[in-house]
């Protein structure tokens, strides 16, 4: 594993800046060189959000080539079909099942799918897709916030990578009354990846 | 000790460990973190300016008093500050003085993609531009040192992809930065810094010869490099663009020019000399290639490489195997984009929940037959997108009261509607709303004041009174501004109102004689000033699925799946967790099926 290609995708607001910041800085922590890099011209008022974070002994461009992103971690079911071609055919999905309609939806006359088909479309390009609801598990560990440590913890748990560092980086990140609300979250994470 | 950082937080460590002592910029997209980051740091004044013409007057005032100053601002604030830059090349300055510019190549939250490497060689100073944050911090030290070395303005040019891309930086503190003494006595020096004809005319070949001796001084210097490998292929590229060259012509000679102006020509006609095909890589505009091609050195440059948009892997992969270069292969097989299964809704951007910006829109999108709507840049930009569609013009920051008098002057037969935030208010709507007082347009001008500047992530201004390093001070009020213009129609009005808006607007749109000025007040909901209310629900015995406050454009009315059965539409429903209670869709509602909840 000395190369690795991540794309974080999601909704404004919905922490996945935070999640790809905290990737970039495992890839450090565990040797690598990493860089990350993100678009949020519009995040704040619900607008796409792309972030790419790589590892490699000496990483040169901060973002990935369309087709060869390694990891999508999708914070929002929709966005993971809209990105899903960017990743490296058999590649892995991580999606968090949380669907937020956009305006085209609300307000146009664009329809929402149904996940029955999205999750196809993903299976068809993805070599794995693994499904969780961030939103319960982040729930159950004790607070709503903690869907990116979530995920995060989804994603540890396919890379091959001691889950220590990964989960020392989270705690780094949260304000220490959090620690263990996350400490909870990231293991119920690693857990939902079968 | 390695940290990752973002060019923009590198450009703050590097101004900072330069021994920068006032640095000022007004916020704009990719550059607005390098203030934010700047402020956090001790012993420096770190200022908002109104705009960036008085920052970079500021920077240049502190410089000339023998501190080191910087001034930061987007690739289209260069253009505000330009007048006061081209004359700043003439006089010089004594304490180094530091122009970051962050471009936008791909315009991702812009109104163009100007490649601002043009300023540095029309106002004839030297220009930095680094490819990552280490060099980001390094090249911005170096600004500092090259501008006092040869008494000039330095820029250092950023790009959207460097400032938000975080790589990692050495924050261990290299010996001997940051140690200041005090500020020496001002040193007057008017035979300088007063560039009266005479002067000018005096400094120009000064200026002239400055370039070729700083030109001289790249042609050694390490900011300048080449990577020596198979010569049958040579690139000189800057920049980015470095990062996808060494990436994708792995082995290859890369020359990396760190000073792209002015150009190290000898190293660059040398280099040329000892490879077989020369390739000039650069973002936008092609400036290397101009002056590689003036020296009758023929090259691959945008005749294959995009013109436009910013570079990828992918874009400048695909123009280097037209050009028959022997560009690596990706990692994986070529896999062409296969088009989705399944058709995606596109998610546009929306005006938050409770965004205090909706019942002004929702008002004047119903006055598309009497009204033009002059619009200006911040979030209500985004009136422009459905349901409002009620923007008919938006070319520059403050352009909107400008442009509002112009067609009513020209015999407009509706009503030009001036639709400006308070930030840009403060940044250029004084001297054109002075200029309809003086010339009597009868124009609306209605200030959307939300207490921020709101579109580029919540940075105070005038209108707030709070300084960037957080001192609470004067805050300016609006409506006297425009009374003390000898506006006698001034209004102000609740946000949220939407009767008061409306009636207020039509009274606006009466008057004769000169313009008129209506202040929307209501807060940004990420202020703390934001109320929150009881959020709405709806009563789906009562809605009627007209689609009404569909027309209100808020992200937290749905669809429900419940169908009203004689139009068979879909009823509305609101989210409770995205709803913030500002009650404008209840106000639109003809049935008043939407009702404000207990509260909990
Ligand atoms: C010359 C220039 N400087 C900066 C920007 C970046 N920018 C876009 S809108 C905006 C300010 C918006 O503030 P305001 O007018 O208060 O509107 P709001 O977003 O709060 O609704 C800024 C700084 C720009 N586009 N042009
Ligand atoms: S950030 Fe503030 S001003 Fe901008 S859309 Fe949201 S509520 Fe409105
Ligand atoms: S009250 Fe209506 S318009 Fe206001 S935030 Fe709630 S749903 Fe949106």
């Amino acid at each position: 594993m000395d190369k690795v290609n991540f794309l974080f995708v999601g909704v404004g607001g919905q922490g996945t800046l935070t999640a790809s910041d905290i990737a970039a800085q495992v890839g450090i922590d565990v040797g690598l060189d990493a860089k990350k890099s993100e678009v949020h011209g519009f995040a704040q008022r619900g607008g796409v959000v792309e972030s790419h974070v790589r590892w490699a002994p000496q990483v040169g461009s901060p973002t990935a080539e369309k087709g060869t992103v390694d990891y999508l971690i999708s914070f929002e079911l929709l966005e993971a079909a809209r990105w899903v071609d960017w990743l490296r055919p058999g590649g892995t999905v991580i999606v968090n099942t949380q669907q937020i309609a956009p305006m085209s939806v609300t307000v146009g006359d664009k329809t929402y799918p149904a996940p029955a088909p999205i999750l196809e479309a993903l299976a068809g390009r993805a070599g794995r897709v693994v499904t969780l609801d961030g939103l319960a598990l982040a729930t159950e560990a004790g607070t709503a916030r903690a869907v990116n440590t979530v995920i995060l913890g989804a994603l540890s748990a396919l890379l091959d990578t001691p889950a220590g560092v990964w989960e020392e980086a989270i705690v780094r990140r949260v304000p220490p009354k959090y620690t263990d609300v996350n400490r909870v979250a990231f293991q119920l994470g690693r857990a939902a990846v079968g | 000790m390695k940290q990752l950082l973002s060019g923009n937080e590198a450009i703050a460590l590097g101004a900072w460990e330069a021994g920068v002592r006032y640095a000022s910029a007004y916020p704009g997209t990719p550059s607005t973190e390098i203030l934010e980051a700047l402020a956090q740091y001790a012993g420096i004044v770190a200022e908002w300016a109104s705009n960036e013409k008085v920052a970079l007057d500021a920077a240049a005032g502190a410089a000339f008093g023998g501190a080191r100053a910087l001034a930061a601002m987007k690739h289209v604030g260069v253009n505000v500050a330009a007048d006061s830059l081209m004359s700043l090349s003439y006089t010089g300055v004594r304490g180094g003085f530091v122009l970051v510019s962050a471009d936008d190549p791909g315009a991702f939250s812009s109104q163009n993609e100007q490649d601002n490497r043009h300023y540095a060689r029309f106002g004839k100073f030297p220009c930095l531009e680094p490819s990552d944050s280490e060099e980001a911090r390094q090249f911005t030290r170096l600004a500092f040192d090259l501008s006092e070395q040869f008494e000039c303005p330095v820029m250092l040019r950023s790009t959207t992809r460097l400032s938000h891309s975080k790589s990692p930086v050495d924050v261990t503190m290299p010996e001997g930065a940051r140690e200041l003494e005090p500020l020496p006595p001002f040193e007057r020096r008017p035979d300088r810094y007063v560039i009266i004809p005479a002067i000018a005319r005096r400094r120009h070949p000064e200026i002239e010869q400055r370039l070729l001796d700083v030109a001289a001084w790249g042609e050694t210097a390490p900011v300048n490099r080449i990577e020596w490998g198979d010569r049958s292929v040579g690139i000189v590229t800057c920049g980015m663009a470095y990062q996808y060259a060494r990436e994708l012509f792995p082995g290859y000679s890369i020359l990396k020019i760190g000073l792209v102006h002015p150009l190290p020509l000898q190293m660059i006609r040398d280099f040329a000399a000892q490879v077989d095909r020369l390739v000039i890589a650069e973002e936008l505009d092609p400036i290397i290639e101009e002056q590689v091609r003036a020296m009758g050195i023929d090259c691959i440059g945008k005749d294959v490489f995009p013109l436009v948009g910013e570079f990828t892997l992918a874009n400048v992969r695909a123009a280097a195997l037209k050009a028959g270069l022997p560009v690596a292969a990706p990692d994986v097989a070529e896999v062409e984009a296969e088009p989705p299964a399944l058709d995606v809704p596109p998610r546009p951007p929306a005006l938050c929940p409770g965004c205090p910006h909706r019942a002004f829109f929702f008002t004047i999108s119903r006055w598309q037959n009497k009204a033009i709507f002059s619009g200006d840049i911040g979030c209500y930009s985004m009136g422009v997108l459905p349901p409002f569609e009620a923007m008919d013009m938006l070319v520059s920051m403050g352009a909107s009261i400008g442009m509002a008098h112009g067609v009513k002057q020209a015999g407009a037969q509706e009503t030009p509607i001036a639709i400006i935030g308070d930030s840009t208010f403060f940044h250029s709507g004084l001297a054109p709303l002075a200029n309809a007082v003086y010339n009597q347009s009868e124009i609306v001008v209605a200030v959307l004041d939300n207490r921020i500047t709101a579109m580029t992530g919540g940075q105070e201004h005038p209108g707030t009174g709070i300084t960037l390093q957080g001192a609470e001070g004067q805050r300016i009020e609006i409506a006297p501004i425009a009374r003390a213009m000898g506006i006698e129609h001034v209004w102000e009005v609740d946000a949220w109102n939407l009767k008061a808006v409306r009636d207020t607007l039509r009274k606006a749109m009466e008057v004769k004689g000169g313009p008129s000025v209506v202040v929307v007040k209501g807060a940004c909901v990420f202020t703390p000033y934001f109320q929150r209310r009881p959020v709405a629900a709806v009563d789906t015995e009562k809605c009627i699925a007209c689609g009404s406050c569909f027309r209100v454009g808020c992200p937290a009315i749905l669809k429900s799946d419940e169908i009203y059965a004689t139009n068979g539409k879909h009823k509305s429903r609101i989210d409770p967790l995205l709803c913030t209670g500002c009650t404008v869709c209840m106000q639109v509602c003809p049935t008043q099926a939407i009702y404000q909840t207990g509260g909990e």
